[in-house]
């Protein structure tokens, strides 16, 4: 079986699914080259209209928080109530504010 | 099954998953699981994969013999999409930690299964109807609970084949339809048709649940959700109607509702036949694999060009804004 050299490196995709919302992830593919990727990004995930605008990125140029650092990350916001408009009781009367 | 011993901590790991996947939460790529979850997800994964690549053989054959131009684009269309499923599952599978080259050595060395259905032939247009709807049919219920399964991944890529998938069948029904329809010539084709394909897609459920080795601990982690035969029954109980309603004859003289169970009870299957096809000795095993590894090898000049393409142009880049840099 004749081999190639190398695989095509990873590309993560991002689609906005209309005006006015933000990119979302798609999913990945391989691509040998960022113009190809946009191409394919095209044809396997936009196929049904899905999108009107598209982001490929190299999955190495992405830095992601590590699992383990979850509770230094997120915790310290767990007990700070009070950025949340339902930590203060107000009179009826002004209780929609 | 080999028993690695586990240390204390991993122990521990283990059982801290087991409760969060038994609580309905998904993993993610980067998170801790077992080896053995890992494994179970790369196998099903990829096998699911392969099969969405195979599945592009027998219907390809028929792309330049449909019936009219409206049949043509929609196979097209249908073929496409079977090649996007592959190409979802695969990123899924990638998430893991095992290489896309790995995953297509396996298939064309033969290491890799996918599912035997494709190993049988498409003999005429009125495959393509009995493929949509049965195979397609049968693919769908195999699919929608994997919607839930607790990789996230796996379940995402899953909500968009489900969502493209239904068309498949409906378009397959479309033309058993027509064609039951149609003159004593086409109705007998769709008969036909129906006849060669019930009983493969009676067996892509998989074996019983007595000798599905991996069913008990895939429903333990939330990847299986209901037993083979449980949506094997589904889809009998969901297909017979849709068959009356065509006006042909499901191939089994023991198909009959049962009252007492609210089931139709349905003959024994061939499973000898099933192993048979699996072991590599369906009537087109050969042909389908060796399609793919044809089109693979085919195919290396071009991933190489594009390799070399693509190192050249970066290295273009990098001169020139060297060379900007310096004036």
């Amino acid at each position: 079986m004749s081999e190639s050299k190398q695989e095509w490196p990873l590309w993560e995709v991002f689609i906005r699914s209309r005006q006015g919302l933000g990119h979302k992830h798609a999913g990945s593919l391989h691509a040998a080259d960022a113009q190809m990727a946009m191409q394919n990004a095209r044809d396997v995930y936009t196929r049904r209209q899905e999108g009107v605008s598209i982001w490929v990125v190299p999955a190495e140029a992405i830095t992601a928080s590590s699992p383990d650092d979850k509770d230094v990350l997120f915790d310290p916001a767990n007990d700070k109530v009070y950025r949340h408009p339902t930590f203060y009781k107000l009179p009826d009367e002004v209780n929609n504010m | 099954m080999k028993i690695a011993r586990m240390s204390p901590v991993e122990m521990n790991l283990e059982a801290r998953f087991d409760a969060y996947v038994a609580e309905e939460k998904k993993i993610e790529p980067k998170d801790w699981m077992p080896d053995a979850y890992r494994k179970t997800l790369i196998r099903q994964i990829s096998q699911h994969a392969h099969s969405e690549i195979v599945g592009m053989l027998p219907e390809g054959n028929w792309i330049s013999r449909a019936p009219s131009l409206k049949r043509k684009a929609i196979l097209l269309a249908k073929v496409q999409d079977e090649a996007g499923h592959g190409l979802y599952l695969y990123s899924a599978a990638e998430t893991l930690g095992v290489t896309r080259d790995q995953m297509l050595q396996d298939l064309h060395a033969g290491k890799a299964k996918y599912s035997s259905i494709f190993n049988y032939p498409t003999l005429t247009w009125a495959d393509m109807g009995a493929v949509g709807w049965l195979v397609d049919g049968a693919a769908i219920m195999n699919q929608v609970p994997l919607c839930k399964c607790s990789y996230g991944p796996y379940a995402r890529a899953m909500v968009r084949v489900c969502k493209e998938e239904s068309f498949h069948q409906r378009q397959g029904f479309q033309v058993m339809l027509n064609l039951a329809q149609g003159t004593p010539e086409q109705k007998a084709m769709a008969q036909d048709a129906l006849n060669r394909w019930w009983w493969p897609s009676l067996m892509m459920f998989g074996p019983s649940d007595a000798d599905s080795p991996h069913s008990a601990q895939s429903m333990k982690w939330n990847i299986k959700r209901f037993s083979n035969d449980e949506l094997r029954q589904r889809f009998v109980d969901m297909t017979v109607p849709q068959a009356e309603l065509l006006g042909l004859t499901l191939p089994d003289p023991d198909l009959k509702w049962n009252e007492a169970r609210g089931h139709y009870d349905f003959g024994a299957i061939n499973w000898d036949e099933f192993y048979n096809v699996i072991k590599g000795n369906g009537p087109c095993n050969k042909e389908r694999l060796g399609a793919r590894v044809k089109a693979y090898n085919d195919g290396a000049w071009v991933r190489d060009a594009a390799n070399a393409y693509a190192t050249k142009e970066a290295t273009r880049q990098k001169n020139a804004n060297a060379s900007t840099h310096a004036a």
